[in-house]
């Protein structure tokens, strides 16, 4: 057999693996066409205990009833802010941090370097946060959800890789030029460091628009509250006892309400993938 | 001595870039540390840090004495090791197969969907889950129905607890896992492969003698850290799926420090609670961080 013949032919093991992934890639999306295409059904055609994979008339009313509801709105435009301002501040917070981390022979370099260890080391718990939070006098604020969570090791430790990645010739001759830390640090720093960058601000706005854990434990105030507190008290709360069907918002705008809470994820992450990739690369141990 | 003043001048505007990090490691990731204190206190927030009655070690003893101690670990362990065991193995696998496929774009579509649950929340996948799976609006439930069968309560049944948080880990995390594995493939020397084929081994055999140990490596050190964490429970996920029925198989060590201290303000409990596993934490990840450097890679640390 030649090769060209044999690469042609198609092995066992490459059927197995089509199968394989298709269903693996079908799991992963079925779910989401799923609730999609039930917050579509117009209201008059829905039946409640009857299975339809398409719905038998079509209609947006269940998104146009879910925001035009106030509550789901605040939390929206709550949620909003925190994405937008958290992740503006922590990429700031962790790239300048980053860089200060790759000056070695930098007076204090040991102390800033250890304070990153130690925290990726040791975790004092909830109730240590939650009082440093309520010291700051943080509670039921907004900034609860972005000034505790400015940094962490592992963004740091993701920056610092990318940053010491750059060519230290480049530093060194914009130094000779005149330039200062602060220009390299934006001239040449920041824009070399693009795909990092876009990885963390990925990371970075999704983690602060799924945001859940710290909204339940900081904040009380129900004007505050983000859009995953609002979807889990619409959905969750509501799902496990069946009594309260009746009382709730039908099935139908819980539906709509979840594909509300995830769809800008779902529509900004294909753009961000071949970024992503390459940053999970550069903040994993290299194997 | 000038020399430091120097040293110091010289990277003044450095320390001015670094001065909000430094700030916020120090009063958020540093000084919650002194929270350890409470844990030898019978902590009230009426007597302050100061004012409050010392006990010594009887917060440890009342928490290794609890009755649910035991429960509360079996629960901790056995939702981290049916992550550990059986879901470890499954993204190695997905990246194996994926390799095979030749059609590169069927390979990107497939990754691009794959990738997409790591991204959710657990609020909407706790959502998803119950559109799926609960007794009143679950789409299995209606299937059930529909052939005729009686509805199952999979939610809150305690022997399907653990495995449908397995279910939601996997979903989630399978795809995101492959992606270290996929990379560990692509830096195999290809001529391996074309020697294997000179020498007539089958696909199946390349993936047994040239793809299997040329991540090895990589397998071995995400193994090592994935034990380094060995205590911890999602606490959101289990925050959400947990409710009466399950509350048995539910509670675990971070789910206990959660609801002593932030529901009930038995703040010295749960601050006993976080030290236990932070400590178990810090000689876990002492370990593991020395055993990846044995096997001859960059440590974390």
């Amino acid at each position: 057999m030649t090769k060209k013949a044999k690469k042609k032919r198609i092995s066992g093991i490459e059927i197995i693996a089509y199968l394989v992934v298709t269903l693996a890639a079908l799991c992963c999306i079925v779910p989401f066409l799923y609730i999609i295409s039930v917050s579509l059904t117009a209201q008059e055609v829905y039946v409640p205990f009857e299975f339809r994979l398409f719905p038998k008339k079509l209609s947006l009313e269940n998104y146009a009833y879910v925001l035009k509801n106030d509550a789901f709105v605040t939390a929206l435009l709550n949620t909003v802010f925190i994405t937008l301002v958290g992740t503006f501040l922590c990429i700031s917070v962790t790239f300048t941090y980053a860089y200060a981390l790759t000056k070695k022979d930098m007076p204090g370099y040991k102390f800033m370097i250890s304070m990153v260890i130690a925290s990726m080391l040791f975790n004092p718990g909830i109730v240590s946060q939650f009082l440093t939070v309520k010291g700051f006098g943080l509670l039921n604020s907004r900034w609860a959800l972005i000034i505790p969570v400015l940094s962490s090791y592992y963004y740091v430790i993701l920056a610092k890789t990318s940053i010491a990645g750059i060519p230290a010739d480049l530093e060194e001759a914009a130094r000779i030029d005149g330039a200062n830390d602060l220009t390299i640090f934006f001239r040449i720093i920041l824009p070399l460091s693009k795909a990092v960058l876009a990885t963390l601000v990925l990371f970075l706005a999704v983690y602060h628009w799924n945001v859940y854990f710290n909204s339940v434990v900081y904040i009380n105030d129900s004007k505050l509250r983000t859009l995953q507190v609002y979807v889990k008290t619409l959905i969750i709360d509501n799902a496990v006892d069946s009594i309260d069907v009746e009382k709730v918002p039908s099935e139908l705008i819980r539906y709509a309400t979840v594909v509300l809470a995830m769809l800008p994820i779902v529509v900004v992450y294909p753009f961000l993938q071949k970024h992503f990739v390459k940053g999970v690369m550069v903040g994993s141990v290299k194997g | 001595m000038s020399s430091l003043r120097k040293r110091i001048y010289r990277y003044r505007y450095v320390y001015l870039l670094a001065l909000p990090g430094t700030l916020y490691f120090l009063c958020f990731k540093i000084f919650p540390m002194w929270g350890v204190v409470l844990s030898f206190e019978k902590f009230k927030v009426s007597k302050g840090v100061f004012g409050s009655e010392w006990v010594w070690f009887q917060n440890y003893i009342n928490f290794f004495r609890n009755r649910n101690f035991l429960q509360m670990l079996r629960n901790t362990l056995a939702i981290s090791s049916i992550n550990l065991f059986l879901g470890f193995p499954l993204p190695i696998i997905l990246a194996i197969l994926l390799n095979e496929i030749r059609n590169q774009k069927y390979k990107k579509a497939v990754q691009t969907l794959v990738y997409l649950p790591h991204f959710m929340s657990w609020v909407v996948i706790a959502g998803l889950t119950f559109f799926l799976f609960s007794v009143d609006i679950g789409v299995v439930n209606k299937l059930l129905v529909a052939a005729g069968r009686e509805k199952v309560s999979f939610l809150t049944d305690p022997k399907l607890f653990w495995w449908i948080l397995f279910g939601q880990s996997t979903w989630r995390e399978l795809g995101w896992g492959s992606i270290v594995y996929l990379a560990a493939i692509s830096q195999i020397d290809q001529t391996l492969y074309e020697a294997a084929e000179v020498d007539g081994a089958s696909k199946w055999r390349q993936i047994l003698h040239v793809t299997l140990p040329g991540i090895m490596p990589t397998v071995v050190v995400m193994f090592i850290m994935r034990l380094g964490t060995v205590l911890d429970t999602g606490i959101e996920q289990l925050m959400l799926m947990s409710n009466t029925f399950v509350s048995d198989v539910a509670q675990t060590f971070d789910l206990y420090a959660y609801q002593q201290g932030i529901q009930q303000g038995n703040y010295s409990v749960s601050v006993t609670v976080s030290v236990c596993k932070g400590l178990v934490g810090l000689v876990l990840v002492v370990l593991s961080n020395r055993a990846i450097k044995k096997t001859g890679n960059e440590g974390m640390f």
